[in-house]
């Protein structure tokens, strides 16, 4: 311990890291940074901006905007009411209902997928009620689509949700009940405003995620323009055919990614992390 | 634990050294293929990388077993995918140094990009069947059972050759049918399939034995059926010519040839 809190202070008394560990660091920058460049330096920006207009590019745009939105708000819907069971709730097998939760967080997508066959396929476990009850069929479908998002993206709102949750001073909640709040009020008027910042943090990623989702969207929902080929599907479709729109997609999509991370860490990650660490 | 972490360094150090000479690596392909071409110039020997259409998948497997067993200093390594997807692969700089098409079109795009050594050579040819699920459920009989109202149907895109061969049947036939999906492989058509999740699809005879009867066939008509003919070719650069050649002159001998019908081929 005594070795470890020496090393700590002797760090943070330097200001620059050992030479070393900077030039390896400096690898690794240049490892992420790299292919980026690689992409942007392909990119045909002559024709970057009909090939973005495209109607074939436009429809996917379209599409990726459209379910991912549902996906996140869906997500928020389902994910809050989960993440506050799992933060607060102490009933048995609890932790495996959370791994149960998260699983498609590490899952491969396509796994995910074939799953979701298995469940809300037609020939899966609610597939033919769900035919019965909705006349709908999710596979081939933009609800399919949306689905697959919501089954892998969840995962991300709930996990920065119960994080907030289990971090979050009580006492103003308890003092809210004491005032005569119903449960439901003080969840409203005083849990939710308090764990804003993670809920949003929590929300872009969910978009984001769902926005990039391929594997699972591709095996459940397959692949029509203006129906089920989100940008993703597009962009790897696009490699064969056009591979000018498919750089021209893969810039727009890393723009997105790109400005979701820089916002987060500015405006609602920032602002988290030094609360928690304060504690 | 703490104090172990510094002996991983030079572990790590060789390791991300390593990635970043693969990230370097598309820059300097050209300079490394030629200090190998040196040590494998004279005898069979060394790796030898094959690109060949998905729908080739088994009978390559066993051609891979086959030559193997005549060359056995010869590592062969085949990728499998669309065939529209190779040939990017291929364009884009990928060390491949046999390429074996599902259409002479995506032969003829690598061909464009000056990155053939010698002329393709067609070796096999493959006719196309409806396929449907084991008991033919959707009752389907000729291609204009596709467009019956409620029965989902899927298909490739236009880029993969079998999702042109199928837009060409289907014309031939006048039938107008609407695709549920696009999958990017015909894999993606026999699992949606497989899967019961889609009633019928255009494929390949020999991807409907390809699964063992999960499946079946429905014949189309040898008059409005697209045969597709598969090309070979070695890809220049690549520094292994003898082992592509070797190769290739399996896949078109007798006991290529043999290995390739018993899958379903037919003979160019």
């Amino acid at each position: 311990m005594t070795r470890l809190r020496t090393g700590r202070n002797r760090s943070a008394g330097l200001q620059r890291p050992p030479a070393a560990i900077l030039a390896i660091a400096a690898i690794a920058i240049a490892f992420f940074a790299l292919p980026f460049i690689g992409l942007l330096w392909r990119v045909p920006w002559g024709d970057a901006w009909s090939l973005l207009t495209t109607p074939s590019s436009l429809t996917a745009l379209r599409l990726s905007i459209e379910t991912s939105l549902w996906a996140t708000a869906l997500s928020i819907v389902f994910g809050v009411p989960l993440a506050w069971v799992l933060a607060r709730y102490g009933f048995p097998g609890r932790r495996i209902v959370r791994a149960l939760c998260l699983l498609s967080l590490v899952l491969p997508p396509v796994v995910g997928g074939v799953a979701l066959f298995a469940a809300y396929g037609r020939r899966g476990l609610l597939g033919d009620s769900l035919f019965d009850w909705f006349g709908m069929r999710l596979p081939f479908s933009t609800a399919g689509v949306v689905l697959a998002q919501t089954f892998i993206a969840m995962p991300f709102l709930v996990l920065t949700v119960e994080a907030a949750l289990r971090g979050l001073d009580r006492r103003s909640e308890d003092a809210a009940r004491t005032l005569g709040a119903s449960r439901w009020y003080a969840f409203r008027r005083v849990t939710l405003p308090a764990i804003r910042p993670a809920l949003i943090a929590g929300a872009v990623l969910a978009w984001a995620r769902a926005l990039g989702e391929f594997g699972a969207t591709i095996t459940f929902a397959g692949n029509f323009p203006g129906r089920t080929q989100t940008m993703p599907l597009s962009v790897y479709l696009a490699l064969e055919s056009n591979p000018g729109q498919a750089l021209v997609l893969s810039v727009v999509m890393i723009a997105i990614s790109f400005g979701v991370l820089l916002s987060l860490r500015d405006q609602w990650l920032g602002g988290s992390t030094t609360g928690r660490s304060s504690q | 634990m703490v104090f172990r972490v510094p002996k991983l360094h030079p572990n790590a150090l060789v390791a991300i050294s390593f990635l970043m000479l693969l990230v370097f690596a598309p820059a300097c392909g050209s300079s490394s293929t030629t200090s190998s071409t040196a040590g494998v110039a004279d005898s069979l020997s060394g790796s030898l990388t094959v690109s060949a259409a998905s729908s080739l998948q088994g009978a390559f497997t066993d051609i891979k077993a086959a030559f193997q067993k005549m060359h056995p200093d010869v590592n062969v390594t085949i990728n499998f995918a669309a065939s529209s997807t190779l040939s990017q692969q291929i364009i884009a700089g990928a060390p491949v140094d046999v390429f074996a098409a599902a259409d002479e079109a995506t032969m003829i795009n690598v061909s464009d990009a000056k990155l053939l050594s010698g002329t393709p050579t067609l070796f096999a040819s493959n006719s196309l069947e409806i396929i449907v699920r084991r008991g033919n459920p959707s009752k389907i009989a000729t291609l204009s059972d596709l467009s019956k109202s409620g029965l989902i149907y899927v298909t490739c895109a236009p880029a993969v050759p079998i999702g042109r061969y199928s837009s060409q049947v289907l014309q031939k036939a006048g039938v107008t049918v609407t695709p549920a999906s696009l999958e990017p492989d015909v894999k993606g058509i026999v699992a949606k399939i497989l899967a019961g999740e889609a009633d019928a699809g255009i494929v390949y005879s020999t991807d409907v034995r390809a699964t063992d009867d999960a499946a079946q066939g429905v014949v189309i008509p040898a008059d409005i059926n697209v045969v597709a003919k598969y090309p070979i070719a070695a890809i220049t650069g690549s520094g292994k010519t003898t082992s592509a050649e070797a190769w290739i002159a399996f896949v078109t001998g007798t006991a290529g040839q043999s290995i390739l019908k018993s899958y379903g081929f037919t003979s160019p």
